[in-house]
């Protein structure tokens, strides 16, 4: 038993390591940002700073979002993620995600910000707190997913913003990950880790036969409980063409203990503190 | 009419010239200049003036040959550009002496300040300018030129429109005639046409000068027009802010005039408004707000902590726009689209805390201000003191947006008179209530402004779903057109807005007739599921209403499903009979 809980936290602990490289990555872009930068560019920064401390595969590459590209204004089909030319101008609100593979582990993050001050990023990013106590309570309540998804939603509208998760790929607020194997050639598929692929597609065929899935959308697919495992969860709001979201990873166990059943993996991130300095 | 009580009257001399110069307000405030047009005299001001006079020290003056000011001798040559600017500056010196002054001009007083503002020697005097009505002769020259030499279909077509609409300009460059004319029977008519065709109140003005000053003031075109647009200066660039004030509903003037103005005036400020030449005596509260705001934000150093970047933000800048059930939905994403374009926004809902976060971020993206009022639409008593309250604190609404409504399905046998009432209290009586007594206001105050009614695509798609519903609805929309004929002789459009299929929480709040409660929910979930699989965001209604507003029109289908049983009630009205019989999938 011992044995089972410690492997449990040291394999904890490396995701907690990967998640924070992401997040001091985006800290370290986010901070030389400067007028005229392009999201190319921004992506380019995340993929070398990762890389030079030794991230060699990807959940899926960087992304980077600038101006009303950060609600996601006019996305019609998935290319339409992928960094463009767009510059990045003083007040502009800007969104980095990236998901990096280091040493097996996966991280997906999310780190919203802007060029100098923006009332209505601050607020937006203000308001994501309500989301990540509810979405916590909810799944330790064991509520299903499509539920959960729909709660969100409501939040979303009373606050007044759009859902912009419904937006990615299967309209997903979160998605599963995990551990994937480290590899010396580590192809991509539209910028995104074939191994970590090939996980996420054998979660789907097991989740497929039992009932669940490592999709947590707002259809069918996902009317089940929370399956035990590593969350990236990001809720993602918009409003009037600006976008804030926050990812992290949640822990989902199969413990009685509510305190135990789900909690998220680190509570020492920029949008965490960001909250509690407020208060 | 005479001036504002409290005028004071002085005379500057400059040129051989005496000018009659009217003062009004605190000196130490700042000074804002207007000067007027023609067939005018300063008095064409008073309106705006009395407005302007507690936040402002107005002056006003009248261009020589005008009202009281002498006329120079001879009358030819005597109303060149350069002496007008003589005239100003010794207006501006008398009056203010160390600060820099507002400038404000309408009709050829917006013609001459445009030379005051763009030559030389004015530089340092002039803190901003607000242009209404009146082009840059040099401009309006280029204008031409352009046009001319490199012809295209679209050039052609504005060169005529506006070569059309300035007839009378060449009918003031015959001799003689025109003084016969106005020392006749136009100067006579002439007040009575104004009234009836250009709709500004019968007040006592023009003074009874208007023969003299029409006569005097040919010669304002015929020293000026010829010259300046054969030989426009290729330097006048604005050497000062610029407000350009636009009337939509110009005779004399077309908008496209305007087009290329940003080359002349960089960071041009621009507003709009419905309205026909003779804004400031037909508009005055419109034009003394637009025209402290501007004055405010250059002395503040034109600060820019929210700017209004709305599609609109030129015609709602600075307007009242009331919303009822902006806490949610349809309404508020109006309020917000208004918001974004400027306007200060009233959001009313019953329930509090979400009209209230409506107005706080309607303050974060654009709105100079915004107030949550939690009212219930439906309650007679309720409704008339927020009419009352919001008529004292905020001022005269010009855009009403009754969007209050609440969604009740069934049998019309299951329905019962309690549903009934709410229903029409709500959806009829909400509606009835806001055109009665906002309405009232706006057409008392006789200064144009526009009611949009949120009717619903279901006021002519009939359906044995909703018979409760589409009938309150189906009232709404006559309701608007009658509203309509009745307004529009004030300049107060009204709009009915049929919406469709829109994801809103309406269908999540939708009382269903004739099954329990467990039911009740199940459908209301249902339908919550179905309006959003069809996911027709409310924005794009806002954006049709903002739209509508604009173009003044009558009603609004908005999703293509209401478009296209808007166009069968018309055409296949036995067609959209058989749909009302089918059974919705719930």
């Amino acid at each position: 038993m011992t044995t089972a809980a410690g492997e449990l936290t040291q394999r904890l602990r490396g995701f907690r390591t990967v998640q924070r490289l992401a997040y001091e990555c985006a800290e370290a872009v986010a901070a030389r940002l400067e007028p005229g930068v392009t999201e190319r560019d921004a992506a380019r920064m995340q993929r070398e700073w990762l890389r030079e401390r030794g991230v060699r595969d990807w959940f899926h590459l960087p992304f980077a979002w600038f101006g009303d590209r950060t609600a996601f204004v006019n996305f019609r089909v998935p290319l339409q993620f992928f960094p463009t030319g767009r510059r990045l101008e003083p007040g502009m609100p800007f969104i980095l995600d990236m998901a990096p593979v280091y040493e097996g582990y996966t991280a997906d993050i999310g780190y919203s910000g802007s060029l100098g001050a923006n009332p209505v990023q601050n607020r937006l990013m203000d308001d994501l707190e309500a989301h990540r106590e509810l979405i916590l309570n909810a799944v330790r309540e064991r509520r299903p997913l499509r539920e959960i998804y729909e709660d969100v939603d409501r939040l979303m509208v009373r606050q007044g913003y759009a859902n912009r998760h419904r937006a990615y790929p299967f309209g997903v607020i979160a998605h599963k990950v995990g551990r994937v194997r480290e590899r010396r050639w580590s192809p991509r598929l539209f910028g995104f880790g074939t191994q970590s692929l090939k996980g996420l597609a054998a979660d789907a065929l097991h989740g497929h036969r039992e009932g669940w899935s490592p999709l947590w959308s707002r259809y069918r697919f996902s009317d089940h409980p929370p399956h035990p495992g590593l969350w990236a969860v990001e809720p993602h709001l918009g409003f009037r063409g600006t976008g804030a979201k926050f990812e992290e990873l949640l822990v989902v166990t199969d413990s009685t203990d509510p305190e135990q059943s789900a909690f998220w993996l680190d509570d020492d991130l920029p949008h965490v503190r960001r909250w509690a300095e407020d208060k | 009419m005479t001036l504002p009580e409290g005028t004071r009257e002085r005379w500057v001399r400059t040129g051989g010239i005496e000018l009659c110069v009217a003062e009004l307000g605190d000196p130490s405030d700042p000074t804002v200049v207007l000067v007027h047009g023609y067939p005018d005299s300063k008095e064409v001001w008073s309106a705006t003036a009395s407005r302007l006079a507690d936040r402002c020290h107005v002056v006003m003056y009248d261009v020589r040959g005008h009202g009281r000011s002498s006329a120079p001798r001879p009358l030819r040559g005597g109303f060149t550009l350069e002496k007008l600017t003589d005239d100003f500056l010794a207006v501006a010196d008398a009056v203010s002496p160390d600060r820099p002054v507002h400038l404000v001009g309408h009709d050829w007083g917006s013609v001459q300040a445009w030379e005051f503002a763009s030559v030389k020697r004015t530089e340092g005097r002039i803190a901003s300018f607000t242009s209404i009505s009146g082009p840059s002769l040099d401009h309006f020259g280029h204008w031409i030129d352009k046009r001319v030499k490199r012809p295209t279909p679209r050039r052609v077509g504005e060169l005529l429109g506006q070569g059309a609409k300035s007839w009378y300009v060449y009918l003031l460059h015959t001799p003689v005639l025109p003084e016969l004319a106005w020392r006749g029977p136009l100067g006579k008519y002439w007040p009575r046409f104004l009234e009836r065709v250009e709709k500004v109140p019968g007040d006592g003005y023009p003074t009874s000068s208007l023969p003299t000053d029409a006569a005097h003031g040919a010669w304002l075109y015929r020293d000026n027009v010829r010259a300046r647009l054969r030989h426009p200066r290729p330097d006048a660039y604005a050497h000062a802010p610029v407000q350009l004030i636009t009337p939509l509903g110009d005779a004399f003037l077309s908008e496209q005039l305007y087009d290329e103005l940003e080359r002349w005036a960089p960071q041009l400020t621009r507003r709009t408004i419905p309205a026909r030449h003779w804004v400031p005596r037909s508009r005055p509260d419109q034009l003394a707000s637009w025209i402290s705001d501007f004055v405010t934000s250059v002395e503040g150093g034109r600060p820019e902590p929210v700017k209004a970047t709305g599609r609109h933000a030129d015609r709602f800048g600075g307007q009242l726009v009331l919303v009822t059930g902006a806490g949610s939905g349809i309404g508020r994403a109006t309020a917000f689209a208004f918001a974004e374009a400027g306007a200060r926004v009233v959001a009313v809902d019953r329930d509090a805390e979400a009209a209230l976060r409506t107005a706080e971020l309607a303050r974060l993206i654009g709105a100079p201000q915004a107030w949550a009022e939690t009212v219930d639409v439906s309650d007679e008593q309720a409704m008339e003191k927020l009419a009352e309250k919001v008529a004292a604190e905020y001022g005269v609404v010009d855009v009403l947006v009754n969007n209050a409504g609440i969604g009740l399905s069934g049998s019309f046998f299951d329905t019962t008179p309690e549903d009934w009432k709410k229903v029409l209290d709500v959806n009829l009586w909400g509606v009835i209530h806001g055109c009665r007594l906002f309405g009232k206001q706006m057409a008392e105050r006789g200064q144009g402004g526009h009611i949009v009614n949120t009717a619903s695509a279901a006021a002519y798609q009939p359906s044995k779903a909703l018979p409760a519903y589409s009938a309150s609805k189906a009232a709404v929309l006559m309701l608007s057109e009658c509203l309509r004929a009745e307004l529009a002789g004030q300049g107060i459009g009204v709009t009915a807005v049929c919406p469709g299929f829109v994801n809103t929480g309406i269908t999540s709040t939708a009382r269903f007739a004739g099954v329990d409660a467990e039911e009740e929910k199940r459908r209301q979930k249902r339908t919550a599921r179905l309006y959003g699989l069809r996911n027709y965001p409310p924005e794009k209604v806002a954006d049709a209403i903002l739209r509508a507003v604009v173009r003044g029109e009558a009603v609004v289908p908005v999703t293509p499903e209401a478009r296209a049983a808007h166009l069968m009630s018309r055409f296949m009205p036995r067609a959209l009979r058989a749909i009302a019989r089918l059974e919705p999938p719930l």
